[in-house]
């Protein structure tokens, strides 16, 4: 195994029952990668993760975090990576300072680093005012952030965050995801984010991976992945025209290059195998028509993962 | 070892700080009282006992205040057997593990580098610690009172009785303690645990009772002209199938312990058996009491461990999921 690989999983499956959540996945996760784990809901994210902490046993396959087998040294493993399970609890009725040092504590930290360790990372997500309040009396958002706070406190090698920005409010989720992206670089953590929001995994991520019942569809950094469909698929010219006559269509059909040209209201459709647009737009002056708009659909990341939604 | 201390430390505190604590602690305070200005009659009945010079009833004096049953009211040692250590017992066990994983803190708990084992005997060693408090402080609480009203002082046997008495009572704490875990592990409502421990309880308390007459009944049906042999096997039927009661068995071995005057149904069938009208009426020694409980002090630490097994091999190999 190559030094600089955090996570490693060999086919690794899981079986419950009759249905398969994880199915032989082989997944690779560099030293100090900021990693988005994608997929829809039941796709497999949250069973991987509780494979990757021991905290359930795969079916068959093996994964290794940190070099540590998940399922035989589970301890290892949990010492170097900080966990934030998808519904966060805390408790209640004691304070945010309480329910940090009880993890430091379980963390085999002295009582004096402990102090100290709370204080600062407190500080670090922005509850340094709250800490002697109940996490009680919390909101959702505040609770993340302590959550953070939680993995925080061992100063892990990995952070492993299942859906952190579910139920918090558009602008709480961005201030969320760069304080994660701003703990992973002073840090020089590794950390795997799980999410079903691709903007939110773009935003902050250099490394995507995206599961789709129980299988790894794709996984490379955002831009290259969406560079890759661009290149796979057929590029998409939409066009406006004053008027559409048979005769400009026939025209365009004449490009060398174009494929299909469908027609739906008053726009044409036009599927090429490259950037036509030059030469689209000289067929229609020459065809006496009027041009008014013309538009090249470039492929996002987004129609990569919808389409795969629909794959699936 | 350290995480276990660590959950140890945190769930006592968690004890003695919430709600839940503060209110059993009144219960305990209460419960003191009671036994001694509640059953009334039982004091004078005491006085009384210390005025006649009857054989085997001055001695133990002090153990009477825990024993002695007043008109239309139940002794000390019915009320903590059928009610309070039971409740207590319950009251901290059966939401142990279930409400942890439906707050989400289990998971957080459990991806720490601790083994999973730290939590759970965590736990459970502080609520069998909190027990032995709660039962200690009771015993003290009633000596103390009792002190102030007979003016005797226990003997060294009689101290030494009652905390054998605590260690008993904790072990059978221990018992609904564990039995409140192993619902609260499989179970995943809380509020369906605690009513399963309950009717567990129930089942014993009232249930029991009917059941044993009915086996006896059914096995030795005895009537009016039945001989003296045939009343005395239906009584030994009906005993032994209430062993199968945790409720029985401590309220027995606690006779056996607190009022070493009386006799166990047992024991009295045997000398009957034994052809014996001589039948002797004289206290038995310690160590006579600690041989004749110690099979009920045994059948309490299987049952726990028991219990604890099999709510330990369900946790141990669980998965851990947070929603």
């Amino acid at each position: 195994m190559a030094s600089n690989l955090v996570v490693e999983t060999k086919n690794l499956t899981k079986i419950y029952d009759d249905t398969t959540a994880v199915d032989k996945l082989n997944l690779k996760i560099q030293q100090g990668d900021l990693f988005g784990f994608l997929g829809p809901n039941g796709a497999g994210k949250t069973t991987t993760i509780l494979m990757m902490l021991g905290l359930t046993e795969p079916t068959s396959g093996s994964v290794h975090v940190g070099g540590y087998n998940s399922t035989r040294e589970p301890l290892k493993v949990k010492s170097i990576s900080g966990y934030v399970p998808e519904k966060v609890g805390f408790y209640e009725n004691l304070t945010a300072t309480y329910n940090l040092a009880y993890i430091a504590r379980l963390n085999n930290l002295p009582d004096d680093v402990v102090e100290k360790r709370v204080k600062e990372t407190l500080q670090i997500v922005g509850l340094a005012d709250k800490a002697e309040q109940a996490v009680g009396e919390f909101s959702k958002g505040m609770k993340q952030r302590l959550a953070l706070a939680d993995v925080l406190i061992k100063q892990p090698k990995i952070a492993i965050l299942d859906e952190p920005t579910a139920g918090i409010d558009p602008e709480g989720i961005n201030q969320l995801l760069d304080l994660i992206a701003k703990i992973a670089r002073d840090r020089e953590m590794t950390v795997i984010m799980s999410s079903h929001q691709l903007n939110q995994v773009q935003r902050i991520c250099n490394q995507v991976g995206i599961m789709v019942q129980g299988r790894l569809l794709v996984q490379g950094a955002p831009d290259q992945l969406g560079q890759e469909s661009k290149d796979r698929s057929q590029f998409s010219i939409e066009l406006k025209l004053t008027e559409i006559t048979q005769q400009i269509i026939d025209a365009i059909q004449k490009v060398k290059g174009v494929t299909t040209v469908t027609r739906t209201d008053d726009k044409l459709v036009v599927g090429c195998e490259k950037d036509l647009r030059p030469q689209i737009a000289r067929a229609i002056v020459e065809a006496d028509g009027l041009l008014i708009e013309m538009k090249i659909q470039s492929y996002a990341l987004e129609d990569i993962y919808l389409k795969y939604f629909k794959e699936a | 070892m350290r995480g276990l201390l660590t959950v140890f430390n945190k769930e006592l505190a968690d004890y003695f700080i919430s709600w839940r604590g503060i209110i059993l602690f009144g219960v305990v305070l209460l419960t003191a009282v009671f036994a001694i200005y509640g059953p009334s009659g039982a004091l004078q009945n005491i006085r009384a006992d210390l005025g006649s010079a009857q054989l085997g009833t001055t001695e133990f004096v002090f153990l009477r205040l825990f024993t002695t049953s007043g008109e239309g009211s139940q002794s000390f040692l019915y009320f903590i057997s059928a009610f309070l250590l039971p409740v207590i017992g319950i009251a901290f066990g059966f939401d142990a593990i279930n409400s942890e994983k439906n707050n989400g803190t289990m998971s957080r708990l459990l991806s720490q580098p601790i083994y999973r084992d730290s939590v759970f005997n965590g736990k459970f060693l502080a609520g069998v610690i909190t027990i032995a408090i709660m039962l200690a402080s009771i015993i003290l609480l009633v000596s103390g009172l009792g002190l102030r009203t007979i003016g005797v002082p226990p003997s060294s046997e009689e101290a030494f009785r009652l905390f054998l008495f605590v260690l008993l009572g904790t072990l059978y704490g221990a018992f609904w303690l564990g039995l409140a875990m192993l619902f609260s592990t499989f179970l995943n409502r809380v509020s369906t645990s605690a009513l399963a421990a309950i009717a567990v309880w129930i089942f014993f308390l009232v249930f029991m009772l009917m059941i044993s007459t009915f086996i006896a009944n059914t096995l030795v049906p005895i009537n009016q002209n039945s001989a003296t042999q045939e009343i005395f096997r239906h009584i030994g039927v009906q005993i032994n199938s209430s062993r199968a009661s945790p409720i029985f068995l401590f309220q027995e071995s606690t006779t056996v312990l607190l009022a070493p005057g009386a006799r166990t149904a047992t024991e009295i069938l045997q000398l009957q058996q034994s052809g014996g009208a001589n039948f002797i009426s004289s206290t038995l020694p310690l160590g006579q009491s600690i041989i004749t409980i110690w099979p009920h002090i045994v059948t309490f630490v299987a049952i726990t461990s028991m219990l604890f097994a099999i709510s330990y091999y369900k946790f141990m190999r669980e998965e851990i999921r947070s929603t």
